[in-house]
Order: structure tokens, then sequence, then C-alpha cells
């Protein structure tokens, strides 16, 4: 298997060490804490070990056998089936950080690829070598600010409309910093209220406004004169996006977002249950020196070559350590090289067709879905590929119907906002056709007659 | 050699990939919303797929050879959990598909965490951290949120040894808290006087690596979580040396109260360049309640017949989330696999090997590098890079030479207490045949150092580049490639 040790290779290095045993090696350890017996399941073969996991994952139902309307931040794509190809490449995949540049040109040339997309498309200056997911770069875009003012600005206002799960993790990341106050999302917030109502929170005390784009609820707006109120206040502006629809929308870079964070999950990485995914996180130039993670330069070398190195690292913590605003240590690199893979193959025209696609199909969807009687729109805003559809019933109880018919149905709103019960949010992909959006038109018309 | 960018390569009017026409009526756009321009490169499938190829053939990798990074663990990555983790139940699972629809994934995790508890001694686990460096920042927040939750609001000080990763003060800090720094004794171990005179009811806690980043087992291990807990503070376990204690120690059995695991490094799931990789977190029973969530749970005891439902759930007064979703689920099914086929015997195998491979090449190069803490050491040793009669060379010009010998190097400059250190960990899947090619490079180099100097200041040779001018790139900085305007 994976120990390549024979008996006489094991004595002979034994004797090289100069002990007569394995358990000599071991003495420094408390004798009373040493050997403890583990209650674990015998060791299987690897027949027997990928057929118990593949006997798992068939207790499962999934995205490719139900029909799929379910998004709230993780969506269902096509991937081109080059991106796992490359992917799978042992080159790529048991590489480590490129700490030996000369070595690791592929990777590092690759990270600066991605960089370069999501700077293309996010209209930024420039991109880091990606965070962990959408929510823990938004945290991220909260520390940076935070520190932007050296803590001398002790408010974050954030829309209600930024997703969930992203508001919880920023809460526990800026949980530390005890002086600051996240403000604009309280329970009594109307959460489907447009950009308007946060422009009375923005005041000198403030650091950064988050607003997504298209928001939790596929809503696109022109937050324009939102950023314009920030930035009289001295305030930095960050715009969650979902970077699909970027191939469509306009970038935030023209709302005059300051920084552009979001969930690289579309960009051809599969659903896996909630990750691995990609933190985008790209800003203007002049917060390179402020910005956290992992950064590739363009530079040469001795003998004038072209190459990529990691740069700014004295931003991080191994050299600057508790002076560190961040801990991170790496980057989501075999995710952010999937997503470098898949803007490529796309290019310009092809991502244009995918965001367009998910633009029609969702429309046709909700127009359908608007005429069932029991159900209504709940839209205020043009939108891009995700829209809230209120109920006749709880929502748990319409999905339970859908699945009947093999149908992944939308969010429960409810679950994370209590005046939205019986809402639910329906994401349409390039994935579902007509016939998929009818069929599911004709169970929720099922529900309603119950 | 060099390869062009993506944008260089890029032809107008190429596309890599072909989608459907809509299939539905077409609405109008929002045209005050549609973008002017995308400047996006366009090539062909075969172009990104030779692209990418050759960029890949620049990279040095486990699959190539040995990567004996210090504490970083670069085992070699069995193929089945590639498979295993791109099976369709798995690969193409929503994380907001109700909980029973996914009864596979929700068992898969629960019997992870029930592993790496009995694995670890912890009383519960959560796996939601993506990385070693949250997994670290999760357990300062939950020993932050222990002393809240008792009204004990004075303790505002982590004490951290000198050998420690610089994730440790970050961490610290990012959570908050001051960071006093805790000498080393010169065996290796903490010094413990040191110890006792810094606690007080400041402090909050204790960042403790062990085996530590020299590669050594503290020997006093017990006696200081002891003192930590009489002064009130917690000690934390950081996981990042585990491969060393696999079925030899339990850190929950020494007296850590938190520890963070990296399934990136001791259960073998690959480092992808750079991660994604997995930092789940364990707690002893009095931190149960503040474990970030959520995590799964069985809702309802199973039968002969039936298997138990599993759910999601809070812990009570839990820190909250660290991340969206539940976790690096991908990285959780390989570690699955490569628990289920090692079991207690197996895993015990592991240690051995690794803590085996790292004492050989100990011997093997003891007479020609100083070894500053030479003592038995676990999974790795820290040795300097430096000779009083070869002046000039450094720890970095050994380093890089070594990738003339198509080596990896070793971590170089960490621990920081050693001066040019070179930290040095073959992991358990490296052979004697490897492990001697490897002694008698470095052997090698030591003569060259001396005979030879320019071979080493003058390394690596024959990369895809040479030594690459790093103030130049962080002078000059450019973060991406020449994107065409008006596209």
């Amino acid at each position: 298997m994976f120990i390549p040790h024979t008996d006489p290779e094991r004595a002979q290095m034994l004797q090289t060490i100069g002990v007569k045993s394995l358990e000599e090696l071991f003495k420094d350890v408390p004798e009373a804490y040493r050997y403890p017996q583990l209650n674990l399941p015998p060791a299987l073969s690897e027949m027997e070990a990928i057929a118990q996991a593949t006997s798992l994952s068939q207790a499962n139902e999934h995205a490719r056998e139900l029909i799929c309307f379910l998004g709230a931040g993780a969506y269902n794509h096509y991937i081109p089936a080059a991106v796992d190809m490359l992917l799978r490449r042992g080159e790529f995949y048991t590489a480590y950080t490129p700490y030996q540049p000369e070595i690791s040109q592929g990777t590092l040339q690759a990270i600066f690829e991605y960089q370069s997309l999501i700077t293309a498309l996010t209209g930024m200056d420039i991109s880091n070598a990606s965070h962990y997911d959408g929510a823990t770069a938004t945290a991220e875009a909260g520390v940076m600010a935070y520190h932007y003012f050296r803590g001398r600005r002790n408010k974050i206002v954030v829309s209600p409309s930024v997703h969930p799960q992203y508001r919880a993790t920023l809460k526990t990341y800026l949980a530390g910093y005890e002086s600051l106050h996240i403000v604009g999302d309280e329970a009594e917030v109307d959460p489907l209220s447009t950009p308007d109502h946060l422009l009375n929170q923005l005041d000198v005390n403030t650091a950064l406004v988050i607003v997504q784009h298209p928001d939790f609820f596929g809503r696109i707006f022109d937050y324009t004169a939102l950023a314009k109120a920030a930035h009289e206040v001295g305030a930095l502006v960050a715009v969650v996006v979902n970077p699909l629809s970027l191939g469509l929308l306009k970038p935030p870079g023209q709302f005059g977002a300051d920084i552009v964070v979001g969930e690289g999950q579309p960009l051809g990485i599969p659903l896996s249950f909630g990750g691995p995914y990609l933190g985008i996180f790209a800003t203007r130039s002049e917060y390179a020196h402020k910005i956290s993670g992992r950064l590739v330069g363009e530079t040469v070398d001795v003998a004038g070559n072209k190459g990529y190195v990691l740069t700014l690292t004295a931003r991080e913590q191994h050299i600057k350590r508790e002076k560190a605003t961040s801990n991170i240590c790496t980057n989501q690199g075999l995710m952010a090289l999937a997503s470098a893979i898949y803007l490529s193959l796309l290019g310009k025209s092809g991502l244009r067709k995918v965001a367009e696609l998910c633009y029609q199909k969702a429309h046709y969807a909700a127009e359908e879905i608007g005429a069932i009687p029991g159900y209504s729109l709940c839209v205020n805003a043009p939108f891009f590929h995700e829209f809230v559809v209120c109920c006749p019933k709880d929502v748990a109880e319409v999905n339970e119907h859908l699945l009947e018919h093999g149908i992944l149905g939308g969010y429960d709103l409810g679950r994370d906002y209590p005046s939205l019960r019986n809402h639910m949010l329906i994401a349409v992909t390039e994935m579902n056709t007509r016939e998929e959006i009818d069929l599911l038109c004709e169970a929720l018309q099922e529900v309603s007659h119950d | 050699m060099t390869e062009p960018t993506i944008y260089e390569l890029s032809s107008p009017g190429r596309l890599g990939v072909r989608y459907p026409d809509p299939d539905v009526p077409l609405t109008p756009l929002p045209t005050e919303f549609v973008r002017d321009s995308l400047p996006l490169p366009e090539l062909s499938e075969p172009d990104v797929i030779r692209h990418f190829t050759k960029l890949s053939t620049l990279n040095y990798s486990v699959d190539r050879g040995l990567y004996p990074l210090g504490s970083c663990t670069m085992k070699y990555n069995p193929k089945v959990n590639e498979e295993a983790a791109r099976l369709p139940g798995f690969a193409l699972t929503h994380p907001l598909q109700p909980e029973e629809t996914v009864q596979g994934n929700l068992a898969l995790m629960y019997e992870l965490q029930e592993w790496l508890k009995e694995i670890s001694g912890f009383a519960g686990v959560s796996l939601q951290p993506a990385a070693g460096a949250q997994g670290e920042f999760t357990g300062v927040m939950i020993i932050r949120a222990y002393h809240k939750s008792r009204g004990d609001t004075k303790r505002t000080k982590i004490l951290i040894p000198d050998s420690a990763h610089g994730t440790n003060p970050a961490t610290s800090a990012m959570s908050g808290y001051q960071v006093v720094n805790l000498p080393t004794d010169s065996n290796g171990n903490v010094d413990l006087d040191a110890l006792k005179n810094v606690l007080d009811d400041q402090v909050a806690g204790l960042m403790l690596t062990n085996p530590n980043t020299l590669g050594l087992f503290d020997v006093n291990v017990v006696e200081v979580n002891r003192l930590v807990h009489e002064a009130g503070g917690l000690v934390y376990g950081d996981g990042a040396n585990l491969n060393a204690l696999l079925g030899i120690a339990r850190p929950g059995d020494l007296g850590f109260d938190v520890m963070h695991f990296n399934l990136h490094k001791t259960f073998s799931t690959p480092h992808g360049g750079g991660g994604p990789g997995s930092g789940p977190v364990a707690v002893a029973k009095h931190l149960v309640d503040f474990l970030p969530g959520p995590i799964v749970d069985i809702v309802e005891e199973g039968t002969e017949e039936e298997p138990p439902l599993y759910g999601f759930c809070m812990p009570a007064k839990s820190i909250g989330r660290v991340k969206s979703f539940f976790g690096h689920f991908g990285v959780m099914v390989r570690a699955y696999v490569y628990i289920s086929m090692h079991g207690p015997e197996g895993l015990r195998s592991i240690a051995e090997h690794a803590v085996l491979n790292a004492n050989y090449l100990l011997a093997r190069l003891r007479k020609t590098y100083k070894i500053p803490y030479d003592r038995i050491c676990m999974h790795e040793f820290v040795a300097e890079g430096r000779w009083e009669d070869a002046p000039g060379i450094r720890a970095l010009d050994i380093a890089k030479r070594l990738i003339d010998y198509d080596f990896h190097p070793p971590t170089n400059y960490f621990p920081l207490i050693v001066h040019e250190a070179l930290m040095i960990e073959p992991t358990e899947t490296e052979s004697k045949q490897t492990l001697d090619r490897f002694a008698d490079a470095l052997i090698k180099i030591a003569e060259e150092a001396h005979q030879s100097p320019e071979l080493l200041k003058e390394a690596p040779h024959n990369t895809p580049v040479r030594r690459l001018d790093e103030v130049k790139a962080a002078k000059d900085l450019v973060l991406c490639c020449w994107i065409p305007e008006n596209q």
C-alpha cells in the first residue's frame, strides 16, 4: 500500500539509528499515555473501502437524479469535461503552496492567470490568490476595513440581503474586535427592502458597507448612489458577487465598489455538498498592501526571463506573526485553478451565453410560476437567475411534494428570515430545460390544489 | 522555458465550449445593468488543455518525488480517495438539500467526527473549519467564548512558544488577544520556569504544538498543561504534527482542551497547490457546547433494520459559523476513505514509520549537518544549513541546490529559533532507497559547499526559471496579465 518498508529494510534503518525497536523511538511519550487502544473499525482493502464509500454515496439523492431548482449560494452548472481532466493531473493537485518558485511555475502562473481573470470579471485592479469561500472572503473584507481605519471606525453596515451565512461568518470573524458593531441587518428590517434603507446608517464611524450583487434574493440594483454616499463619509464599499452573473451584468467596479468578494463555486466547481469552494477577493490597487491572502506577482529571474513569485509576503503571518491582520497561509489553490480553466474554456462569449441562459430560463420560470393560482412572485427589482415566490403553504411541505416528483425545490427563506415564512427562493440555471420548468409548474399547481 | 499567458494565447472568435440555444421565450435584458465589455480571453479546448498541461509540467509534486517540507506532511495522496470524492452521490449533492435526501453524506460526516474523536481523545468535533489556520482561529475563539461564558473577562493574553508557527500569534491577535512569547529550553521543550513566571489570571490559554516544530515531543507536556489549567487557562493543541502521534498518544489524554486536525496533512488529502485543506476542531467535554456549527448528530436512533436518522444541530453556546455550509466535504470524503483503509493498527504504523524515516535521515546526516537539538526526534527534525568553514553558504543555497538533484527542498528559515534552519519531514510513504538518495544528495551538497560553493550560490541550474527577483516583484507590483481594453 502506502508504506513501502520491508522487514529487512526496517531492521537496517533501526540499526543505523542505533535503537532495537520502533517502540524505542517513542520513549519521550509518557508511558501512561502511550499506545492507546483505538476503537476504530478494522482496516479495509481498497476495493472494500471504495465499495463502502459508494454505498454511502448511493444513500443520497443528487442534483443530476433530481431536477434541481435549489441555489441560495451554491449552483448546479455544467462543468466542461476538460476542467476535471486537468485538475486530476498529479503535478497540480499533489503540489503544495509554491514556496520554491523555480519548481512551482505551473501553480504560480495559473494563480497569476486566475488573478487576471477575476480582475477582468469584477472590473477591479487586483485580485488575490483566493480565500476559502464567499463567506470568509466577505469576512476578510470586514477585517481589512477595520484595519484600514486602524480600528478608529467602529461600524460596519451590512444589507439583510447579503447571504445569511456570509453575515453569520462576518460576525464570528469580528467577534474579537469588541468595539466594532455590525448594523443594517437587524431582525426588524424588512429583508426585501431596497438599498436606500442603508443610507441613513452611514456616518463618519462607518468603516465599510456590504451589499450583494445580485443579492441573496437574486435582485439586481444599481449601487452607485449608495457607494457615492458611503464615499462621502469616507467609508469603503464591498460588493458580494456571483461571478457567473458578471458574464452579463455590469461589474461592481462600475458602481464604485472598493472591494469585490464572492463565491467562485459557479465557475466550474462541483456542488460537493458545500465545499471545497472558492473565495473571490478583488480590490483597487491602492489597497494592495492592505489585503490578506496570497498574491502572485510577475518578475524576472537572474537570466532576465519572465517568471512568477508569491509577493508582498511581508503582510503575512509567517513574517509579521501577531502583527499580521489575517492568519491565512495558503489559498484555495486547486479551486482557483478550476475556475481559471473554466473561464479560459468559456471565454468572453461562453460566459455571456451561460449567464444569458440562466437569465432567460429563470425569467420564463418566474413568469409561469407567477401565473399559478396560489403563488405570487415577490419581485420588486430586476433579477438574474433567482427569484422569490410566495407559496400557498409551508415551503417544507411544498418541497416534500416536489421531491415526490423528483424535483429538488427552492430554498426555504423562512429558515433565515422569520418574516419570509412560506417564501421560496428558486434558482434556474442553464442546466434546467423548459420541460423541467414546466414539470416544476405542474407539481407546484398540484400542491395548491391539495 | 516559459509558457505564454492565456491572454497572449487568445485569438478573437475562438470558443472552448458551446452551449445550446435558449429553449424558452426570450425576455428583454435589463439593458441598464448589462456590461459593455467582457475582457476574457478566447481559446479553443485544445488550446486550454495544452496550456494547462504545459503549466503542470513546470511543477514539482508528490507524485514526482520526495517533498520533505517540515510540518507540512507531504505524504503520498492515495488515488482511490480521488475516485471516492468524485462519486456523483457525493460530488453532485447540494448543501441545502433536505436532510433526508443526504443521509449518506451525513452518515459519513458523523462517522468521521466519531473517528477523529477516538483518534485524538476528545469529546466533540466540528468539521466546519476550512484549513488549519481557520481551525486555529476557531479553537482560540472557543477559548474566548468559554472564559466569557464564565464571566471571566480579565483574561487578555495567549502564551505562545518561540518555536511556534506564525499562524499561532496571528490567530491570537485576530481573536483579540495579546501575545506573550515563551522561550524554549536547551533540550527543545517549553521552558517550565519561564512558563510559571508568566502564568496568572490574565492568561486565557497556551497554544502548543506537540511534537513541536523542532520535531521533538515535549517531555513536560502533561506538566505544562496542568500548570496552565491550574492558572485557569486552557491549552490549544496545534495539530499540524499529529502524524507522529497516530495510535501513539492522544492529545485529549495529555490534557489539551482543544486542537485542530489538518486532514490535508495527517489524513493524506492532497494539498492542491495550496488548498483546499480542511481543519476540523476537536474539544474536551467542557467546550463541546461552543463548537462552530452546524454539526451532524443522530436525531433518531437506528434499529436492527433501519440505520439511524442523521441531522444537523447547532451546539448550545456555539461561537457561530466560520464559513458557509458545513466545511470542505470533498476533503472529508478523502480522509474518511483513508482512515477506513488503515484501522487502528494501520494508523499506528503510519506514525511509527514517519518517525522511523525522520530518525533514519537524522542518523545519516548528523555527522555532516549540525543538529541544534539532537535527540530522538518524532516525524521531523531541524538541521542548520551553515558551516563555519563554508562562509557565505546559507540554508537557502542548500535548498536551491537540492532542486538540481531533483528533490523538493525542506522548509527553510523556520522555526525561527534555529539559525539557517532546514526543517525536514520525510513522512512514512518514502522508502529507504529514496531517503538514502536524499541523504546522499545532502552530504554531497555539504562537500560542494566547501569545495565549489558557486554551485550552491547559482543553483538551481536546470529549472524552467532560475532564481527569481523577489524584490522587483514587490516593488514593480504586477499582479495580473495585460488585459486588452475595449474587448
